[in-house]
């Protein structure tokens, strides 16, 4: 069990994290960023696989499931639509 | 089993934070996609073996969600079009919000005992993954064309305020119900956060979507660490986390680059056209030959294209990079100047050159560029008009006054590429394009581009 301060502390240092490692982003990367940040928080799968995995009822199941769906659309939807865009990102010095 | 999964998860969290730092610089942003994507792998297999995970039926469930989910959004991914992607991302921002409200639902749903403040954060994070589902939803609908009027009424922000306060009493009610939880009450709840999110976005105008779509991006960033808190999962809680500080940030980048602060998206109604002003214009519009334009750029010493979104409607932007080498080979410098909104999103513009094949490092945004065209012998303006009118610059009375432009204007010669006559986006005449240093070449986009490139081999 993460305890009470614990999960402030993850809490804070991830905000912090998160913010520098944005900050010196440029603006030709601001919308392959948003659709990488996108996927990234489909990591919320991993959740929706624990809850429907010990889900018990039947109306459980039916929440958990849809909510499988929807994580892993997230997830494939995002990585696909991000690496397409950055794919296409090249330098006229031919480096990649 | 258990130490082997806390070292997947820990793996997975570095993985997303430097896959997220490299994604920041146009060099290394390719290797932090793949990054991220393995932590997400690694950490999706060894999910499989968690000890809270059982059932036959729930590991089959689990399978088949994933691949129904993964299917469909891989076969939407690898088809949409890029001037297509910002309402993608919407969608699939709004299916991970909904994902974590779920996981709230099933929680909130559970005959086991929850302490109260778990399950309070179990609330907040369907509220908020609720309002990020049907919001992004509806931003979806309204960039891809589904919804093309933003329904205004009397008395909307207080109606709002009481659906969300209705939403919020209800979820205190639910924090403190303890373990029985009623399922109608549930329902209710849920209802009313999604209805919160759909009222709170449809005032909203199609311009300034991408801050809204960036701002739930954030948010569902938000409800998945609050879900990780509840589900006493630390990959959740740094990744969610790290994408609601990242995203919050990248919000008030996007609104700062538009010069709209986020209160005035979220609570005020621009982004629709709004009246037009009536200042006088002075001077004629004048017309221009794809040849003589040709020949003009043809013996510049430095071009400068800005593009805009009617460029990408119209498919020009292959031409236009077929014509920037055509004139590279000349010796002309060639830069692009992209302003902030050029696309439907700020950057969006430069995943539709890059689509064409423009390297990065000849594309220019505002602050770097605008200083240059002064210097520069021919400014090329091809489906952009608002972000060059320099009415915004010098008539306090326009709506559009104060918005930064690119100073096209000061360019020794103009030349706009337009469909036909009529005023921009915002119904503002551009009087840039009346300027006596500006010629008019009238056509499509792609037609255009195509006549100036043959009109330049011409000369050889």
């Amino acid at each position: 069990m993460i305890e009470g301060f614990v999960a402030l502390y993850i809490f804070m240092l991830a905000a912090f994290t998160g913010y520098e490692v944005i900050s010196k982003v440029p603006v030709i990367l601001h919308t392959p960023l948003m659709s990488g940040s996108n996927f990234v928080h489909g990591i919320v799968l991993v959740g929706t696989m624990v809850a429907l995995g010990h889900a018990e009822t039947t109306a459980q199941m039916w929440v958990g499931f849809i909510a499988v769906i929807l994580a892993a659309g997230n997830a494939v939807g995002g990585y696909v639509v991000t690496e397409r865009m950055l794919e296409m990102f090249k330098s006229s010095k031919g480096a990649k | 089993m258990g130490f082997i999964i806390n070292v997947a998860y820990f793996a997975a969290a570095v993985l997303f934070i430097v896959g997220l730092k490299q994604m920041a610089s146009p060099v290394t942003a390719r290797r932090g996609i793949i990054w991220a994507g393995w932590g997400m792998v690694i950490a999706t297999v060894v999910t499989f073996l968690h000890p809270e995970v059982r059932g036959f039926i729930n590991y089959l469930l689990i399978i088949l969600g994933i691949g129904i989910g993964g299917g469909l959004a891989w076969y939407t991914g690898k088809r949409v079009a890029m001037t297509d992607m910002p309402q993608m991302i919407a969608l699939y921002n709004g299916m991970g919000g909904g994902a974590a409200a779920g996981i709230g639902i099933v929680a909130l749903m559970g005959s086991y005992e929850l302490s109260w403040t778990i399950q309070f954060i179990a609330v907040v994070g369907v509220i908020i993954g609720a309002v990020a589902f049907s919001g992004s939803l509806i931003a979806f609908a309204k960039l891809q064309g589904l919804i093309t009027k933003s329904l205004r009424f009397d008395m909307q922000q207080k109606i709002n305020l009481g659906v969300l306060g209705a939403t919020v009493l209800l979820g205190i009610i639910i924090s403190f119900s303890g373990a029985q939880v009623n399922g109608a009450l549930l329902t209710v709840f849920l209802l009313l956060a999604l209805a919160f999110g759909i009222l709170m976005t449809l005032p909203i105008g199609g311009a300034d979507m991408p801050v809204v779509i960036s701002l739930y991006n954030a948010l569902t960033g938000l409800a998945v660490g609050l879900k990780g808190l509840v589900l006493d999962n630390a990959a959740l809680m740094i990744a969610g986390i790290v994408v609601g500080a990242a995203g919050t940030l990248l919000t008030q980048l996007m609104a700062k680059a538009m010069n709209r602060p986020i209160s005035n998206v979220l609570f005020s109604h621009f982004g629709e056209s709004s009246g037009g002003d009536q200042s006088e214009v002075t001077g004629t519009m004048k017309e221009i030959e794809a040849s003589d334009a040709g020949v003009m750029m043809a013996f510049a010493d430095k071009v400068i294209i800005v593009p805009g979104y009617g460029m990408a409607v119209a498919q020009a932007q292959h031409k236009i990079w077929e014509l920037t080498q055509l004139l590279q080979e000349r010796g002309v410098t060639v830069k692009f100047a992209i302003h902030p909104v050029a696309g439907r999103m700020p950057g969006h513009m430069n995943v539709l050159l890059a689509e064409a094949g423009v390297p990065y490092d000849i594309i220019y945004d505002l602050d770097e560029i605008n200083s240059e065209f002064k210097t520069a012998d021919v400014a090329i303006v091809i489906g952009a008009n608002d972000v060059v009118n320099p009415v915004a610059r010098s008539n306090p009375e326009s709506p559009i006054y104060g918005m930064p432009i690119l100073n096209a204007d000061q360019a020794k010669n103009v030349i706009v590429i337009k469909r036909g006559k009529g005023a921009g986006f915002s119904g503002v005449e551009n009087h840039l394009f009346f300027a006596d240093n500006t010629r008019m070449l009238y056509g499509d986009g792609q037609k255009a581009a195509s006549a100036l490139i043959s009109s330049i081999k011409e000369i050889g």
